[in-house]
């Protein structure tokens, strides 16, 4: 193993889509340096690898910021931030023209406006959305980019931080990393459940299997406040390729029904919680497979679905030309899939201030990493990147550098030493990975018992995940990649830990299947009308419950 | 899901293994690009569209319905060209213009 130090101004940990754009911004308002460093290589990692369909945050004319936060509050049944989801949708539209200007394809009318889908989406060829993106990394100034360089941990004392650890998946290196300030994006977790597949396609999955929760994990290991873990994702997708089900939803209006061939969407409500609910009790009542009707599409819309699911989710096309059936024939089956905590989508992720700093000093956060602000998707990532950034430049600018400890060094060279040095061990990563999968799946809400639980159940899983956390350190790995996977291991038992935690603390269901607690069957305003957050404490998570930031109002962190 | 590389046909230029957001693929001895664990692929389709030699092809599992089919793109100046090679025999082509938007 070799080992090397590196210096930066800011680092930013994670190269996808939040990441590449706090590069840029801070490329274009400072002279500070910038290091990326991206566990995989910038021009295809993360959500934006295949491609996405539309830009699903975009202020269309005739609305105003304020619709899309109250769209936004609505869905999550009111635990959002109104501040962050406001600053969010202030900035959509500027970095989407930005996101045009760099090279990408987005639909236009003669006139030359932007083709809306429904009320805040836009239509986009998005195939090469991330290569664009990297491309202008790569050519923006003071950026200097590290790929296949796997960040592990923070190195943060009295609670600021003063660089990272990393580890070179391909020239096995392990890297000491100084930095005045540091934005962590590395997206969120899937992985933590067992998946709809389990099998041979068993990363056939929605998120992307290689966005483990590293940076939820290194937030929680340092003490950071995080927030709303109990409001896991759960998308209804096409079901086996798990392609998104949006682009048939509102792209042909094709209505969810079930087998009976009835529209039972309207039975539930139409949040996006309530969508999954829906589909889950039709199967349990017995009026299941659900479906979403296309059967009588015309040829032209059969023709336009084909290229669009190329262009993000190409296994779903394919499954329409093996199967011999188009969707004009043949209604598309939908299922859930297994829960993922995804800041992007739902609130799960770091407690932020409006200017996206986390409490730690030195560390800020974007993307779906960062907390509180649902609903943010591709642009509102780009959004948060943003913030970050210029939040990460004023920090510079007015705070010294604090050093590395060797101590802090020595224990995480020792750490994987001791992993690379072994020669054995009584079980695998890959052992230890389907266990937590199999226990997450059985007592906290997995796809077995149709996303619900009670606190016994929950009780069992968080013994459970913490006797896997024990066995995590008799591991070995032959090379540096097996390495990252004893790390990404490490990262989903501590998520696991804390999305126990939370799902136990909401003592009340406010969202159907996303944190359905079957003690507490029912919606208490009184006393829950108010985010879960935690933090740990020599150890243990302790749970705090705050109330909601009132809309109009900035955040700042207090003690 | 997954992905197989044709060794004859890898000429081991390397540009697969750079695009992989698992980095799942790497370069054998022999100079070959290989996947370690084809388990462990999302289909995300990134290393097909970037093989020169049409190497690599993507297939879906068994287990969520895949008939044996074999699937690689090919690129045009703006035309991206998917082939979908049927275990019958007979292929389909899409193409594909990049510079125009989904209509959905
Ligand atoms: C399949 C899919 C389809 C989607 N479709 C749409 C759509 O059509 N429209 C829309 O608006 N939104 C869509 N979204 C949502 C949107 O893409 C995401 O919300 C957004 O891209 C998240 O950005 P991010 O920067 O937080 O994460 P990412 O872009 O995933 O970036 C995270 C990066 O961190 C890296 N990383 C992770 N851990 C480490 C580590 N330890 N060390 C170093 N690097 C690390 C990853 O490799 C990755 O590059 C889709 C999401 C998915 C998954
Ligand atoms: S399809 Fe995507 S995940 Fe699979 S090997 Fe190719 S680049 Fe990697
Ligand atoms: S891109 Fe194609 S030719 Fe190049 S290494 Fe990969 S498989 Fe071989």
């Amino acid at each position: 193993m070799k080992t090397e130090r590196l210096n930066t101004d800011i680092l930013i940990i994670g190269g996808g889509t939040a990441g590449c754009y706090a590069a840029l911004t801070i490329s274009e308002n400072s002279d500070k340096k910038v290091l990326i460093c991206e566990k995989a290589h910038i021009k295809r990692s993360g959500c934006l690898a295949a491609g996405v369909n539309a830009l699903n945050a975009y202020i269309v004319e005739g609305r105003t910021p304020q619709d899309y936060v109250d769209y936004a509050k609505k869905d999550a049944d009111g635990i959002v931030r109104e501040d962050l989801l406001l600053t969010m949708s202030q900035r959509l539209n500027k970095v989407t023209h930005r996101l045009e200007q760099l090279g990408l394809v987005i639909l236009k009318d003669e006139n030359g406006k932007y083709v809306a889908r429904g009320n805040r989406n836009l239509k986009i060829n998005g195939e090469n959305i991330k290569p664009i993106l990297a491309q202008a990394v790569e050519k923006a100034e003071n950026v200097q980019v590290l790929n296949r360089v796997n960040v592990i941990d923070f190195a943060v004392k009295d609670n600021k931080i003063n660089g990272a650890f990393a580890i070179g998946i391909e020239n096995d290196t392990f890297y000491t990393i100084d930095a005045k300030a540091v934005i962590i994006a590395t997206g969120g977790a899937s992985g933590l459940y067992k998946p709809n597949n389990p099998g041979f396609s068993r990363h056939k999955m929605w998120y992307p299997p290689f966005n483990t929760g590293a940076g939820y994990a290194m937030g929680i290991n340092a003490g950071a406040e995080m927030t709303t873990f109990e409001m896991r994702f759960i998308a209804l997708r096409c079901k086996d390729t798990i392609a998104p089900t949006g682009t048939l939803a509102q792209g042909v209006g094709a209505k969810q029904i079930n087998s009976l061939g009835e529209v039972y969407e309207t039975k539930y409500g139409l949040t996006t919680s309530e969508r999954v609910y829906g589909t889950v009790n039709e199967n349990q009542e017995g009026r299941g497979p659900c479906y979403l009707r296309t059967e009588g599409i015309t040829p032209q819309q059969d023709d336009s679905l084909i290229r669009a699911y190329l262009n993000m989710a190409p296994s779903q096309t394919i499954k329409w030309i093996e199967s011999g059936k188009l969707p004009s024939q043949q209604n598309v089956e939908i299922e859930g899939t297994e829960p993922y905590i995804v800041g992007g989508h739902t609130a799960s992720g770091y407690w932020v201030d409006t200017n996206r700093a986390t409490t730690i000093q030195g560390l800020f956060a974007g993307g779906d990493v960062a907390g509180g602000c649902p609903q943010k998707y591709v642009t509102g990532a780009l959004v948060e990147g943003e913030i970050a950034a210029l939040s990460a430049v004023n920090y510079v600018d007015n705070s010294k550098q604090g050093s590395i400890e060797q101590s802090d060094i020595d224990k995480h060279i020792n750490e994987v030493t001791g992993f690379i040095t072994k020669k054995t061990s009584p079980y695998t990563t890959e052992q230890l990975e389907e266990a937590m999968q199999t226990v997450m799946d059985s007592y906290a809400g997995g796809i077995k018992t149709n996303y619900r639980f009670n606190e016994k159940q929950l009780d069992i899983a968080d013994y459970k995940i913490k006797q896997l956390m024990s066995l995590v350190s008799t591991l070995y790995a032959e090379d540096f990649q097996e390495l990252m996977y004893i790390y990404e291991l490490k990262e989903r038992l501590t998520v696991c830990r804390s999305v126990i935690a939370h799902l136990k603390a909401r003592k009340e269901t406010r969202w159907h299947s996303f944190a359905e607690n079957l003690d507490y069957p029912n919606k208490d305003e009184k006393n829950f009308n108010k985010y879960v957050n935690s933090r740990l404490e020599n150890g243990e998570i302790k749970i705090i419950i705050r109330d909601l930031v009132q809309g109009g109002k900035e955040y700042e962190h207090i003690n | 899901m997954s992905i197989s590389i044709n060794k004859n046909k890898c000429i081991g230029c390397g540009k697969c293994r750079n695009v992989c957001p698992g980095s799942l693929i790497k370069v054998d001895s022999d100079g070959k690009a290989y996947i370690k664990y084809p388990k462990d692929c999302w289909g995300c389709t990134s290393c097909i569209k970037e093989c020169p030699v049409y190497a690599i092809d993507f297939f879906l599992g068994a287990d969520i319905g895949g008939m044996g089919s074999k699937v690689h793109t090919e690129k045009k100046g703006d035309i991206l060209s998917w082939i979908i090679q049927k275990p019958q025999g007979d292929s389909i082509k899409i193409d594909i213009n990049q510079k125009e938007s989904n209509k959905y």
